[in-house]
C-alpha cells in the first residue's frame, strides 16, 4: 500500500512493523511525532519520558529484558542523554535498540546547531541516515536486525528536511518478534571499570566488524555517471546534488558511522574532482581526508546552516546564478505568544518589577523578544534555575528564573535542589500551563495524562518544591499582572529559597471565555500602552482596537492602560 | 510533467492541510510526490509555508529559486515574502486578505502599500481570490485553504473527482461537505 508519510511517521512505521515493543521520548521539535506517531500503534508501550536521559535509559532496560525498543529525541536532547549513550555502546543490547536522533540545521527550532555524527563517531556504535521517508521507514526496520546482529545500539540520523518532509511510502505488515530471555550477563551489563576495559576491547573490535558491513552493504550506493565531476553525500543532501547535478556521478553514504572509506577510495580513483557534500561539520571530509583521499568539502562549503539545491549548485559551479524575483523590506512576521496565553501577564509584570530574568526554554522564551523584551539569558533546558543560583551566590541580587511546567520536570528539579541544599536566597518562577506547548501540547508528569491520552498519575510541582525543602511555595495567577508583581517584589526581597508557580492552562488546551474586552472609544488617549504587551489581538488605528476574534479574554491589556479605556464586554464569538 | 507549488500564508489559515491534500491528488494520480515544511516556532502566528513538488520522480523536497509553477498566497503580505521561488511565467493565487504580523501592530515595521500591485508589476499571471468571503459563504471563514486549491485546480488537468477524493483522504468525515462546498467555489469562482 502507498500512502504519504512524513520522516517521522516512516520511522515510527518502520519501527512498528520491525515489532517494536517498548519505547520512549521526550518532546523536541522535529523529533517529536516520532513518538506521537508510536503512541497511535495498539502494540506499542509509547512513553513520554521526564528527559532524553530516562527515556534512554528506560529504552536500555527494555532491550535488557529481551524486546525490542526506542528512544527518539532531538539532537541537543543527545546531549542530557549522552551519559548512557556513551556506556551502552559497550554494554550492548539484548532486544534490538534504535535511537533515532534529529539534527536542526538552519536552527529552525533550536538553541544550537551541533552534528549528532560527532556523537556516533565518539561512541563507535551503528548508524544510518535516511535520504527520504521511504528509507526512514526501510532503515528503521533494519536497524533493528543489525542492533541484533552485531551487538550495538542503531542510530538514526534525521534532519528537520527529511523530519517533516513528506513522500509516497510503501508500507508493510507488522512482524512479531520473540522475546529474548534477560540477558544476566554482568561481564557485559555492569561496567564497573574491570568490566568495561574488557568491552571496551569488544567495541573496537565490533567497529571492525561494523566497517566491513559498510564496505561490503548495498545500502550504500555508488552512481557512476560522469567521469569529471562526483559527489559524496548522505541523507537530505544526496537529494540536493541529484537535483542539482542530475549528470554528476554520486556515492550514496547510508551507513554513515562506520564509514566505507575503501569504497570512497575507489570511487574516487574513478571520478576526476570529487565534492563531499554535508551539511554542518566536515566529519565524512576530516575522515576521507585522513584516509589520504583527495577531496573538495568545506573548503567550499558552508560549515553552517541549511544547504539546498541552490547553494550546492551555487557552490559547484561558480557561474551558476538563479534568476528570481525577491522584495526587501518585507515585515518580519515572527512567532509571538498567542492572544490569551498566560505567559504574558508574567512578562509585564516582570517588565515592571524591573529584575534580572534567567530564561529557559518553551513558548515563554519569545519573552525575550520585543516588545515585552523580558528575559536576559537562555541556555539549555533547566540552565535558567541552576543560573539564578549561581548568581546568587555570588551577591547579583535582583534576579529571578523562569521555567515551564515541562521545563522544570525535565531537569529543573535538580537546579531546585541545589538552590536549597546550596542555601542561596533565589527565586523561582514556574510557568505552568499545564502542557508542554512550545512543542505541540504533549503532556509531562505533572499533567495526569500519558502519551496515549490515558488517565495517569499527577504529580504536582508544589509538592514536589516543597519536599525539597522550599518554605515559600505559592500558586499566582498570571492573568493579574498585580498579583504577579507583587509575588515578584516580595519574593526577591527575602533572604531564603521560594518558588512561586503561575499557574493557567494555554489556550490550546483550554476554551476561549465568553468574556472578551474591547476599547471605550471615548476614553482612549491612543498612548500605546496596550500594544506593548505584544498581543496580536491588538492593534492602532487613530485609537487602539480589539480584534474580537482574536481576543482570548485575558485583560492583561486593560490592567496596563492609563486610562481604563479597556473594558469588558460579553458574548465574544467563537467562529473564526 | 513537472509541477512545483509554493503554498504560503499565516499560523491559523490551513496552509499545511492544503499541501495535504495535494500530495494525496498527487498520489492519486500515480505520480511522485514531496512535500516539505517547517514546524515548531513558525507555528505561533508566525509565516507558514509549504513547498509541494509533483513528477514522475522527485528528488529534493525544496523547490529550487525562481522555479515555482504555482504560488497559492493566503495572505498579500506573505505572497511577497516567498516571490523568490517563483518562477518569471509562474501562477500566482492570491487571497486578498491581509493580516498585519506583530512587528506592523506593535509600529516596529510597515505593511506595504499593495502588495498584490507589487506582485503584477514581475508577474504577469496574478490572479486574486476573495477567499474569505467564499469560504464563508460555504459555511466557515475557517476553509480559505479549501476554496485556494479550489481556484488552483483550474489550472491543473486532473479531474474534479480525484481532487475531490484527495480531500476525502485528508479531511475528516463530519468537515468534508463544508470543505468539498468551498473547493467547488473557489473552482467556480
Ligand atoms: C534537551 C532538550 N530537549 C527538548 C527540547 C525541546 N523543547 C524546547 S522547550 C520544550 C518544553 C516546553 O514546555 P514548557 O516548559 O512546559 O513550556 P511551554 O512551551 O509550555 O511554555 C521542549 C520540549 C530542547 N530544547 N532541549
Amino acid at each position: 500500500m502507498k500512502v504519504f508519510l512524513s520522516g517521522n511517521e516512516a520511522v515510527a512505521r518502520g519501527a512498528w512493523e520491525a515489532g517494536l515493543i517498548f519505547a520512549s521520548s521526550y518532546p523536541g521539535t522535529p523529533a517529536t511525532e516520532i513518538l506521537q506517531n508510536l503512541a497511535s500503534y495498539r502494540e506499542i508501550k509509547a512513553e513520554w519520558a521526564p528527559n532524553e536521559k530516562v527515556a534512554l535509559e528506560a529504552a536500555i532496560g527494555a532491550s535488557f529484558a529481551g524486546v525490542r525498543s526506542m528512544a527518539s529525541m532531538k539532537h541537543v536532547g543527545l546531549n542530557v542523554a549522552a551519559d548512557p549513550f556513551m556506556t551502552l555502546s559497550y554494554t550492548g543490547v539484548n532486544g534490538g535498540l534504535v535511537i533515532a536522533v534529529a539534527d536542526d540545521p538552519g536552527l529552525y527550532s533550536s538553541q544550537n546547531e551541533q552534528d549528532t555524527r560527532r556523537y556516533v563517531k565518539a561512541s563507535r556504535i551503528l548508524a544510518l541516515e535516511p535520504s527520504d521517508s521511504q528509507e526512514a521507514l526501510e532503515f528503521t526496520k533494519l536497524a533493528f536486525e543489525l542492533s541484533e546482529r552485531f551487538d550495538t545500539p542503531v542510530l538514526i540520523r534525521l534532519v528537520t528536511r527529511i523530519s517533516h518532509s513528506k513522500c509516497v511510502v510503501e508500507v508493510g505488515d507488522r512482524k512479531e518478534v520473540p522475546r529474548k530471555v534477560p540477558q544476566i550477563d554482568p561481564a557485559k551489563w555492569v561496567m564497573l571499570p574491570a568490566f568495561a576495559k574488557e568491552r571496551h576491547k569488544v567495541v573496537l573490535e565490533r567497529e571492525k566488524r561494523l566497517k566491513e558491513f559498510a564496505e561490503g552493504s548495498d545500502l550504500n550506493r555508488c552512481e557512476l555517471l560522469s567521469e569529471d565531476i562526483g559527489f559524496i553525500a548522505s541523507g537530505i543532501c544526496y537529494q540536493y546534488v541529484k537535483e542539482a547535478f542530475p549528470e554528476a556521478s554520486v556515492l550514496k553514504l547510508s551507513v554513515i558511522n562506520p564509514l566505507p572509506l575503501e569504497l570512497v577510495r575507489d570511487f574516487c580513483s574513478k571520478v576526476k574532482r570529487v565534492y563531499v557534500v554535508e551539511e554542518l561539520d566536515p566529519i565524512f571530509e576530516e575522515q576521507i581526508k585522513a584516509a589520504g583521499i583527495h577531496v573538495v568539502g568545506k573548503e567550499v562549503f558552508p560549515e553552517y546552516g541549511e544547504f539546498s539545491p541552490d547553494l550546492v549548485r551555487s557552490v559547484v559551479d561558480k557561474g551558476y546564478k538563479p534568476s528570481y524575483i525577491s522584495f526587501s523590506d518585507i515585515p518580519a512576521r515572527p512567532p509571538t505568544l498567542c492572544p490569551g496565553c498566560p505567559h504574558r501577564g508574567v512578562f509585564v509584570a516582570l517588565r515592571k518589577a524591573k529584575v534580572k530574568v534567567f530564561g529557559d526554554i518553551g513558548c515563554y522564551t519569545l519573552g525575550a523578544l520585543r516588545p515585552l523584551s523580558s528575559i536576559h539569558s537562555c541556555v539549555c533546558m533547566g540552565a535558567g534555575v541552576s543560573m539564578e543560583h549561581g548568581a546568587a551566590s555570588v551577591g547579583m541580587g535582583n534576579s529571578v528564573a523562569i521555567i515551564g511546567d515541562s521545563t522544570f520536570m525535565h531537569s529543573g528539579v535538580p537546579s531546585l535542589m541545589d538552590i536549597v541544599y546550596n542555601n542561596s536566597s533565589s527565586t523561582v518562577i514556574v510557568m505552568d500551563n499545564g502542557t508542554t506547548a512550545m512543542t505541540g501540547k504533549q503532556p509531562h508528569p505533572g499533567t495526569g495524562v500519558n502519551a496515549k491520552g490515558e488517565p495517569a498519575p499527577k504529580i504536582p510541582m508544589e509538592r514536589i518544591a516543597e519536599a525539597l525543602g522550599v518554605k515559600r511555595v505559592r500558586i499566582v495567577d498570571p492573568y493579574s499582572v498585580d498579583e504577579v508583581y507583587r509575588a515578584v517584589k516580595e519574593e526577591v526581597q527575602v533572604d531564603e529559597p521560594s518558588v512561586i508557580i503561575t499557574r493557567r492552562p494555554c489556550t490550546l488546551i483550554t476554551t476561549r471565555p465568553d468574556e472578551i474586552w474591547e476599547v471605550d472609544k471615548d476614553k482612549c488617549i491612543a498612548c500605546g500602552a496596550c500594544l506593548k504587551v505584544g498581543c496580536m489581538a491588538l492593534s492602532m488605528n487613530g485609537k487602539a482596537k480589539i480584534d474580537e476574534v482574536l481576543c482570548f479574554g485575558c485583560g492583561v491589556c486593560a490592567q496596563v492602560c492609563p486610562v481604563e479605556a479597556i473594558v469588558k464586554r460579553n458574548g465574544g464569538s467563537n467562529e473564526g | 510533467m513537472k509541477v512545483d507549488i509554493i503554498i504560503c500564508g499565516v499560523g491559523g489559515q490551513g496552509v499545511l492541510l492544503a499541501s495535504e491534500v495535494l500530495g494525496n491528488l498527487a498520489i492519486l494520480a500515480r505520480l511522485d510526490v514531496k512535500k516539505s515544511e517547517i514546524h515548531g516556532m513558525a507555528q505561533r502566528g508566525g509565516s507558514v509555508f509549504s513547498h509541494l513538488r509533483i513528477g514522475e520522480k522527485v528528488n529534493s523536497p525544496v523547490i529550487p529559486l525562481g522555479s515555482a509553477d504555482f504560488m497559492l498566497a493566503f495572505e498579500e503580505l506573505e505572497a511577497l515574502r516567498y516571490a523568490p521561488y517563483l518562477k518569471k511565467d509562474g501562477v500566482v493565487l492570491v487571497n486578498r486578505q491581509r493580516i498585519s504580523p506583530l512587528t506592523v501592530l506593535s509600529g516596529d515595521a510597515k505593511y506595504p502599500e499593495n502588495p498584490v500591485a507589487m506582485m503584477k508589476e514581475h508577474f504577469e499571471r496574478v490572479f486574486e481570490v476573495n477567499a474569505l468571503e467564499l469560504a464563508k459563504k460555504a459555511g466557515s471563514p475557517k476553509a480559505v485553504n479549501m476554496v485556494m486549491i479550489g481556484a488552483l485546480s483550474k489550472f491543473l488537468d486532473w479531474d474534479e473527482s480525484l481532487w475531490l477524493s484527495a480531500m476525502e483522504r485528508c479531511i475528516p468525515q463530519r468537515f468534508l461537505s463544508l470543505n468539498q462546498r468551498a473547493f467547488s467555489l473557489g473552482r467556480a469562482g
